[in-house]
Formats: C-alpha cells, sequence, structure tokens
C-alpha cells in the first residue's frame, strides 16, 4: 500500500462497510518509505474472498495484492506473553522446559514472573498458550500473521 | 511568480477546463472566494445549501459528460454536501468536491466549524485527499480529477485546510498524471470478447440488458449499432435509459422492479443474456436465486468488482463499454455470421406476445389527472427532446416509464442512493451544461420540498426550468407500499399542510400554476414552454391519490412474479 495517512482506514473501513471480518491485521512500512506491506487474515467462501479482493484492489491506496493462500506460503506470528513462574517453584522450571520446546526466549525475568518471546504460526502460539495454562498467564499480546510467500514469488513492484 | 493556494486552486480548475464551480462560501473558504472574485475565467454559482451545489455538480456532469465541481466550507459545508457525494457515488458520476478545512495547526481540536471531512466521506467517494503541503495542491487536484473521470468514475474529496489556500508556491499544473496504484483497464480481453462474439450468435433467444455505464462511457452509439445489426431484444435500467433509443421497436422499456413485463419475461426467459455497463441491482434481478434460470450470461464492465458480485456469470468481461462493444462489432463483421433467422423470429414472435399484455396502459378516460397522462404529455410537448431530472418515489418511475428517451445524458435521476431533493439542484446543473435545451424536473409534493430553497437559486441565474409536479398529496411510494404490504396503514405518508405552491413560486419570483382538470394538463405544458419559455415555470399539478405504479415485482419475487394493473 502507499505509505499514507488514512490508507490503514480505508482497509478497515471497507471490511466494517462490507461486512467482512478482519481475523487480524499487520502493517508496516517496508524498505521503500512509500510503501507499507499490509498482512490481511479474513475467512469467506470462494466469492467472498474474491469479492474481498476486487473491492481491495479498487481502493486507490493499494498498489498491489495477492492472496497467499493461493500458493505455498509462509506465517508468522510473535507473541509476548507473560506468565507466572515464581523462585525455586516447579512451575518456573515447567515454564523453562516449554519455552525450549517451543523454541522460545526469556526477555525479562521478575522474581514472580516471566516475560517470553515465541515466534511461529498461530496454531503454534494457541498451543503454547494451552501448555502453560489460562491459569498462569498474566498477560498476552499478539503481533497478527505476517506472511510471504515460499520460494521464487516475491511480492514486490 | 509565486501564487498563494487560493491563486493556484483557481488556476488548476482554469487548466482542468472547468467553467463551473457550484459552491456556498465559509470561513475556511474565504481566501479561494477573494481569489474567485479576483477572476473572471471559472464562474461560480451560488446554491443556497450545500447540498444543492453536489446535485447540481451532479446534473452537470450527467447531462453533459463532464466532471462535476462543488467548492464548500468546512464543517457544516462539507457535512451538508454528503447526500450529494453519496448520491453520486452510488451512480458513479465523476466529480470533484473541494471542501475547507481549519488550519493545518487546528485540526484535531474540535476547532470551531471542524469536522473530520475525509474520514467522513470515507465510504461514499471514489478517493479523497487532505491537502498539508501548498506544493502539492496542484499535483492533488490533477489527481482529484483524473481519478474521479477514469475507469469507474466517482466523486473524489480534496479538503484544503485553510493555511494552504494563504501559503504561496510557484504553479505548475502537470498535463498528465501517472499513478502506480491506479491503471483502470480499458482495452476487453480479445479472446473473452471473442467467446462473447461466438455466444451471442448461437443465442436463440437473446436478450441485452445495458445499464448507466453505457451512458458513462459514451456508449450509446456502438451499443445501439451492434444491437440493430444483430436484431436483438433490448432493455435498459433505470440508469441506462437512452442509452438505446427508447421509440425503436427493438426496445422493450425498462426492467426490474417496475420494469415492462415484456423486458423481465424477456430476461426470466432468455437464454443468452447480454449485461454491458450494468450492475445487477437488487431492483433489477428480483429475487437473486429465480433471476434468468435459463440464461448464460455474458457481462461487460469497466469495475472487476462489479463482475460477480450478485449474479455468477459465464464470460466476464472487463473493460471500457465502448471499446469492448466497437471490438464486438468488429469481430462480428469480420465473422460474416448473423444469428439464426428462424429461432430468433421465433422469440420475437413470443415477445410480440408479452408486449401485447400492454403493460403500461392506465385509465385515459378518468376525470382526474393521471401522472401518466401528465409525463406523456410532457414527452409529446417537447417532442421528446428534453433534459428530463426526476426526484425519488412514484413520479420518478412514471417518468422512467412514460419519457422516452431517443439520447443519452437526457435522463438524470437518483438511482442508486434514491436521494429526494436531486431532482431541482440537478436539473439547474442540467441547464448550465444546455443553456438552449428545455429542462424539466419531473417531481412530487413531498421531494420538491427537500431542496426547494434552490428556486431562488434559479431566479438569480435566470433558469427557465419546467418543474412538473405530480401532486398527489401523498408519499406516493410509500403509500403504495403501504397499501400493498401494510394492509393501507398510511402511516405518515400523508403530506399535510401543503404550501400554495404557485404563491410559493411567485414569492421566489417565478410563474406559477395550479393545473386541476385532464384537458389542462397539455395547454399548461404548452405555456410553459411557449410563452414562458424563458421563464422558470411551476406547474402543480393536482393528480389522482390513488394511482399505483405498475407492473411491480415485489421484494422476494423473480422477474416472471409481476403484479400487473
Amino acid at each position: 500500500m502507499e505509505n499514507e495517512a488514512g490508507a490503514l482506514s480505508r482497509v478497515a473501513g471497507l471490511f466494517s462497510a462490507r461486512g467482512y471480518n478482519i481475523e487480524s491485521l499487520t502493517v508496516a512500512p517496508t524498505e521503500d518509505p512509500s510503501l507499507s506491506r499490509m498482512t490481511l487474515v479474513t475467512r469467506g467462501s470462494e466469492e467472498i474472498i474474491e469479492q474481498i479482493t476486487k473491492q481491495l484492489n479498487k481502493l486507490i491506496d493499494v498498489v498491489k495484492l495477492i492472496d497467499l493462500t493461493e500458493g505455498a506460503h509462509i506465517e508468522r506470528e510473535m507473541m509476548l506473553v507473560k506468565v507466572k513462574a515464581a523462585t525455586g517453584t516447579e512451575a518456573r522450571s515447567e515454564i523453562n522446559r516449554l519455552v525450549e520446546i517451543f523454541r522460545g526466549n526469556i526477555i525479562d525475568v521478575t522474581p514472580s514472573n516471566y516475560t517470553i518471546e515465541l515466534t511461529g504460526t498461530g496454531d503454534k502460539l494457541d498451543a503454547f498458550i494451552k501448555s502453560v495454562g489460562y491459569d498462569e498467564i498474566l498477560e498476552t499480546v499478539r503481533s497478527g500473521v505476517s506472511g510471504i510467500a515460499r520460494g521464487e514469488k516475491s511480492l514486490s513492484l | 511568480m509565486e501564487l498563494t493556494g487560493a491563486e493556484i486552486f483557481i488556476r488548476c480548475l482554469e487548466d482542468e477546463g472547468v467553467k463551473y464551480v457550484f459552491g456556498y462560501p465559509g470561513g475556511a473558504v474565504l481566501h479561494i472566494y477573494d481569489a474567485i472574485y479576483k477572476q473572471d475565467k471559472v464562474e461560480h454559482v451560488l446554491v443556497r445549501h450545500e447540498q444543492a451545489a453536489t446535485h447540481a455538480a451532479d446534473g452537470y456532469a450527467r447531462s453533459s459528460g463532464k466532471p462535476g465541481v462543488v467548492l464548500v466550507t468546512s464543517g457544516p459545508g462539507a457535512t451538508n454536501a454528503i447526500t450529494g457525494i453519496a448520491t453520486a457515488y452510488m451512480d458513479s458520476i465523476p466529480m470533484v468536491v473541494f471542501t475547507g478545512q481549519v488550519p493545518t495547526s487546528l485540526i484535531g481540536n474540535d476547532a470551531f466549524q471542524e469536522v473530520d471531512s475525509v474520514g467522513i466521506t470515507r465510504p461514499c467517494v471514489k478517493h479523497n485527499f487532505l491537502v498539508k503541503d501548498v506544493t502539492k495542491l496542484a499535483e492533488t487536484i490533477k489527481k482529484a480529477f483524473y481519478v474521479a473521470t477514469t475507469g469507474r468514475p466517482g466523486p473524489v474529496v480534496v479538503d484544503i485546510p485553510k493555511d494552504i489556500t494563504a501559503e504561496k508556491t510557484e504553479y505548475h499544473y502537470p498535463k498528465r498524471i501517472k499513478m502506480r496504484s491506479y491503471n483502470p483497464v480499458v482495452k476487453g480481453n480479445k479472446r473473452q470478447i471473442q467467446k462473447a462474439v461466438d455466444m451471442m450468435l448461437s443465442a436463440k433467444r437473446p436478450m441485452v440488458y445495458s445499464g448507466g455505464g453505457v451512458i458513462l462511457d459514451r456508449g450509446a452509439k456502438p451499443l445501439t449499432d451492434m444491437i440493430r445489426q444483430l436484431g436483438f431484444p433490448i432493455t435498459n435500467t433505470l440508469m441506462g435509459l437512452g442509452a438505446y433509443p427508447a421509440t425503436d421497436k427493438q426496445f422493450l422499456g425498462m426492467l426490474g422492479m417496475h420494469g415492462t413485463y415484456e423486458a423481465n419475461m424477456a430476461m426470466h426467459n432468455c437464454d443468452v443474456l447480454i449485461a454491458i455497463g450494468a450492475r445487477f441491482d437488487d431492483r433489477v434481478t428480483g429475487n437473486i436465486e429465480k433471476f434468468c434460470p435459463t440464461a448464460k450470461i455474458i457481462h461487460v464492465d469497466i469495475d472487476p468488482a462489479s463482475i460477480a458480485k450478485n449474479v455468477k456469470v459465464d464470460i466476464p468481461i472487463v473493460g471500457g463499454v465502448s471499446n469492448v462493444l466497437k471490438e464486438m462489432l468488429v469481430l462480428l463483421n469480420e465473422s460474416g455470421k448473423s444469428p439464426e433467422k428462424k429461432a430468433l423470429a421465433e422469440w420475437w414472435k413470443q415477445i410480440e406476445e408479452w408486449r401485447s399484455v400492454d403493460c403500461l396502459k392506465y385509465d385515459t378516460e378518468s376525470e382526474l389527472i393521471k401522472p401518466q397522462y401528465v409525463v406523456e404529455s410532457l414527452y409529446n410537448v417537447t417532442k421528446g427532446n428534453a433534459f428530463v431530472t426526476s426526484d425519488v418515489g412514484q413520479h420518478q418511475m412514471w417518468a422512467a416509464q412514460f419519457y422516452k428517451f431517443d439520447k443519452p445524458y437526457r435522463w438524470i435521476n437518483s438511482g442508486g442512493l434514491g436521494t429526494m431533493g436531486f431532482g431541482l439542484p440537478a436539473a439547474m446543473g442540467a441547464q448550465f451544461a444546455n443553456p438552449k435545451d428545455t429542462v424539466a424536473c419531473i417531481t412530487g409534493e413531498g421531494s420538491i420540498q427537500m431542496c426547494i430553497q434552490e428556486l431562488s437559486t434559479c431566479l438569480q441565474y435566470g433558469l427557465p426550468l419546467k418543474i412538473v409536479c405530480l401532486n398527489n398529496r401523498f408519499l406516493g411510494m410509500v403509500r403504495q407500499w403501504q397499501e400493498f404490504f401494510y394492509q393501507g396503514r398510511y402511516s405518515m405518508s400523508y403530506m399535510d399542510a401543503l404550501p400554495d405552491f404557485v404563491k410559493l413560486a411567485e414569492a421566489y419570483g417565478h410563474i406559477g400554476m395550479r393545473i386541476e382538470k385532464p384537458e389542462d394538463v397539455v395547454p399548461a405544458l404548452e405555456e410553459a414552454m411557449g410563452k414562458y419559455k424563458n421563464r422558470l415555470v411551476f406547474m402543480d399539478f393536482v393528480t389522482d391519490q390513488t394511482e399505483n405504479v405498475y407492473p411491480m415485482i415485489p421484494a422476494g419475487a423473480g422477474l416472471n412474479e409481476m403484479i400487473l394493473v
């Protein structure tokens, strides 16, 4: 998208005006500062996705659009999660093991909790939350999905 | 030499070839109005309400094919303009609306007359801009005109803060503009067009359904040429009337909710449907499940999002209607083939049977004035040559059914949004664009009161409009639905305490007439077009209160399930 004020609200406005759902949305400037890259996750029948694609393409601020699910692609989401982990408890050791299994990083420590950074697909993040247990979680913040096509294919101008 | 933003604004309009700006001054646009005062290239038309400015610019655009231009102030100026912007958006009318804005330093401060114009107009514009740097002003205005007039046209808003109009910079108006994110398709895919031509040639029961896109893309001539050559029946949507001559035998009238029996039946029973510059609106398709059950569908439209939005199509063609039609005609001629004569003759025989139902018949013996008769008489007296605007409701449908438009750009109505109050200001715009032609506004006593203040504008600019008010003392279409679907509970649809329109017209300095008997209809119209040719005439026709618009397809029904008289 053009990296213009209001571009994001045009996309968000389109979805609400036409009754489409946004599951997640991430956006940031690219290596070309005049452009922003947005990954938007939505669900719908083939017809609805076709209509969403066409309507998005109509927005003047949308420069180029691809449906990543049409081909092989990689999805990643980053999560920061604050969990209970009191010093010397079995819970703390359990969290340590889980972080290792899920290949996360503990990025902040206090006597009572850990803050963990974890990257992966949405499913992996969900699985981590489930493994830790809802009761142990103090706070989570998720970035929403960023996506990129596999292989030679690239979305560029 | 450096110019102020306000001067640059005027120079841009000049370089864009703008003749008229419809607007209303206010605090945030005072610098611009000062620049307007100091020049004589661009004429400013002062309306009495900003809604009318947008409708007038819209009527100007629809009747001329050139973009309409509007200038209003910030805050209430902008919000009053919204209805007109949304009206233009729904009907894809090229328009550029300039809204004043509070100075950049005050934006977001809840300043006096501040409203987020870009935010508030976003869902009803093709695009909008906020100019934050005077050096970008000219380029932005160029972009606005480019976006508004190309591809599927539409309104574009340019919001200009007051300080920008005072700041100075060098003036340069770009001749051409390229936008990496906006490249509308113009030419259709040749293979698709060939497939469409083959399908058309193999059709046994073909039907052509064309819409406002044909008018917008100046496609009336190639459309008429092609349809005449093929000998196919054709219907127009409400927005498409005039694209094919209504007096031609191949024309079956308008289709849809209040379309003719023959047009709707031909749609329902055709085997190949050729949709051109139309968008399968719900008022056209009726129940989508029952729409054209036996047809293969070809759909030509400049907007890919219009294709397969409501109805699945077999051959989609994205491209400018004119280009595609011309290309179709070339391929048709190259093929040397013509449609199968015998099948087509049988199809026409069936259509003539439907046509013989005479679905638009009405009581011509009545002692009350029938609204249909007024429209028919207007058609006869003006010899079908008038520009006709309408408001919204029963009178709009009767105008569409009974005024036979042989030429494009002459039928001007709010089809998509259905905006009451549109007719009078739109007629003003049409009269500015066509100063020598007769411009009539067919309206009702409800609609006309929504922008009645514009009678004052008409006096100021000497606009000799002919207002044909079908006064049935009811909000007629609401009344009709209440009669049909609410057991006659006429909730709030009776127009009580109506003004004396004759005196009202006179108070505004115009001619007023009240016509109560059928035999006075034609003489009144003749007087309005003759003796009072150069005056605005308000004709208040007292019509039959109980008349309904027929045929009618009730909500949820298919095109073959019409209520006839």
